[in-house]
């Protein structure tokens, strides 16, 4: 009779019963409620920015039925990442994977508590890269897509691989049409930032960009096509005050490439807010090497 | 790694064994038809509602036969409808329990989607759906299927190739629902009274299907 079927059936039911215990249901909007995963025995979980519309009047649904209320440790819209913390103590977290636990290939579980119970779809990973920027310039320490059926309000709750842990936070919103997990690493790193800070901290120097081909010789000179042409400064920002204007061509920052947006929002990083960075720049056809200060991007 | 692969095709192939024999089409005289379950090894068939909304019903069987089919009930709001055939000995598909359904659990939805005869698709258990929206008693299970026309009325498995529920459509893509099999049950002793209910000693049957009285 079908042993490995059935084996392998119990098994992702198991899993999602496990992973569920740790999996709530996060009521943070006005349509359909999120999910969220919980991180800490004491109270903190960990959901999806984007499926928080408010910062009050959070209620978050715990596995055994009871809702309490949440408010709000921090979010961060670029790695589309909030953190809450609910009065109630006694969460079970799921177990984490390590970094590399994670295979192309691999079965993989979404999990999610929209509802009073936990629900799951399963797929594979389809693509496992390495660090990747996110449109709005957040780091996530490694690109993992999975081919899973984002049931309506998955975002926010965990993705759990073929060992019974979780390897990342799933949300519909950091791609269009494609579900994407925030790694176990990255989801380390965003939840100690929001609980020291409340907030990501970014540098910014006020400058709206657009990539640009490079002339042919300076192309040739710099060994790279494109640079980032400033076509909006804004007023009283650092770019504005140390001189940048539109038509300037950014193409390096502290001597590392600039060629896309990407490249300056990860070279913006919070360590830089307050100093000044060499900036080198094609001005009226001449690279130009200048200093620019780093502010922190409201 | 490969070996567990080829078993669990192997296995996949062996439910699929079990359960074939009880998928049949439903045409009503429109279209491409759907697909329908056997209940009753006496001739009863369950399908959906909507499979059976035209003209005269008839059903044809794995090997080939086509008879004519009787309505004896449909529920428009619960998207069932129980058919009756004269036939005995019919293979049925083995009773599962429908209410202790895990998220997760594999399950396999059988039918003709765009005429391919016998056609199947695998996916897990998301959760069940009920109350809201729909009539009183309706109930779904949701799965991560995708349910193109022609699996209506088809039998819904789980590993074990117990029938769990009839499919009935797509709720958005990527995800399938099936009505239960205890939603089905209570539908058929509403319309139906104990008359053609199926004998619980059948419930667990795997054995095989007796044979036709001549």
């Amino acid at each position: 009779m079908a042993n490995v079927l059935m084996e392998l059936s119990d098994s992702l039911a198991g899993t999602v019963e496990t992973v569920g215990r740790g999996t709530v249901r996060v009521e943070g909007r006005r349509r359909l409620p999120a999910s969220g995963i919980a991180w800490s025995r004491d109270g903190l979980v960990v959901t999806a920015h984007h499926v928080l519309e408010q910062d009050e009047d959070i209620r978050v649904g715990l596995p055994d039925g009871e809702a309490v209320t949440a408010s709000v440790v921090g979010r961060d819209p670029t790695t589309d990442v909030a953190v809450l913390r609910v009065e109630a103590g006694d969460l079970t977290p799921p177990a984490l994977a390590g970094p590399d636990e994670v295979k192309v290939g691999e079965l993989v579980l979404a999990i999610g508590r929209p509802g009073k119970s936990a629900r799951a779809t399963l797929g594979i990973v389809s693509v496992l890269g390495k660090e990747w920027h996110t449109r709005a310039g957040g780091r996530l320490d490694r690109y993992l897509q999975t081919d899973v059926v984002m049931y309506p309000g998955f975002s926010g709750g965990p993705l759990a691989g073929a060992s019974g842990e979780v390897l990342g936070l799933n949300t519909s919103a950091l791609v269009r049409g494609a579900s994407v997990a925030v790694p176990v690493a990255t989801l380390h790193r965003v939840v100690d930032t929001l609980v020291a800070h409340g907030r990501v901290r970014r540098g910014y120097l006020g400058v709206g960009t657009q990539p640009v081909r490079l002339p042919a010789d300076v192309a040739q000179g710099l060994e790279r096509d494109t640079g980032l042409l400033v076509v909006s400064v804004e007023p009283g920002s650092p770019a504005h005050g140390d001189g940048l204007v539109l038509g300037d061509t950014i193409v390096a920052l502290d001597g590392a490439p600039v060629r896309h947006l990407d490249d300056l929002l990860a070279l913006l990083t919070e360590d830089r807010i307050g100093g000044r960075v060499p900036l080198q720049v094609l001005r009226g056809g001449r690279l130009q090497d200048m200093s620019v200060a780093v502010g922190e991007r409201p | 790694m490969s070996g567990l692969l080829l078993n669990l095709g192997s296995d996949l192939e062996t439910v699929l064994e079990d359960v074939r024999p009880g998928l049949v089409q439903v045409r009503d005289g429109r279209g491409a038809g759907g697909a329908g379950t056997v209940w009753h090894p006496d001739g009863l068939i369950l399908t959906n509602a909507h499979v059976v909304a035209g003209g005269p019903v008839s059903v044809t069987f794995r090997d080939g036969r086509t008879l004519p089919a009787d309505l004896l009930a449909r529920d428009a709001g619960l998207d069932l409808a129980a058919l009756s055939v004269e036939a005995a000995g019919l293979p049925t598909v083995a009773l599962g329990e429908s209410r202790t359904l895990r998220p997760g659990q594999i399950v396999l939805a059988l039918g003709h989607p765009q005429g391919l005869v016998g056609a199947v698709t695998a996916g897990v258990v998301i959760g069940s759906e009920n109350g809201a929206r729909g009539p009183e008693g309706a109930e779904w299970i949701t799965a991560d299927l995708h349910l193109r026309p022609g699996y209506s009325g088809g039998p819904l498995v789980d590993a074990r190739g117990r029938l769990v529920g009839i499919n009935f459509m797509m709720n958005g893509p990527g995800v399938g629902m099936a009505v239960p099999v205890h939603v089905v049950k209570a539908f058929l002793r509403r319309n139906l009274g104990g008359s053609r209910a199926r004998p619980e000693s059948e419930t667990l049957a795997l054995a095989p299907v007796p044979s036709p009285p001549g």
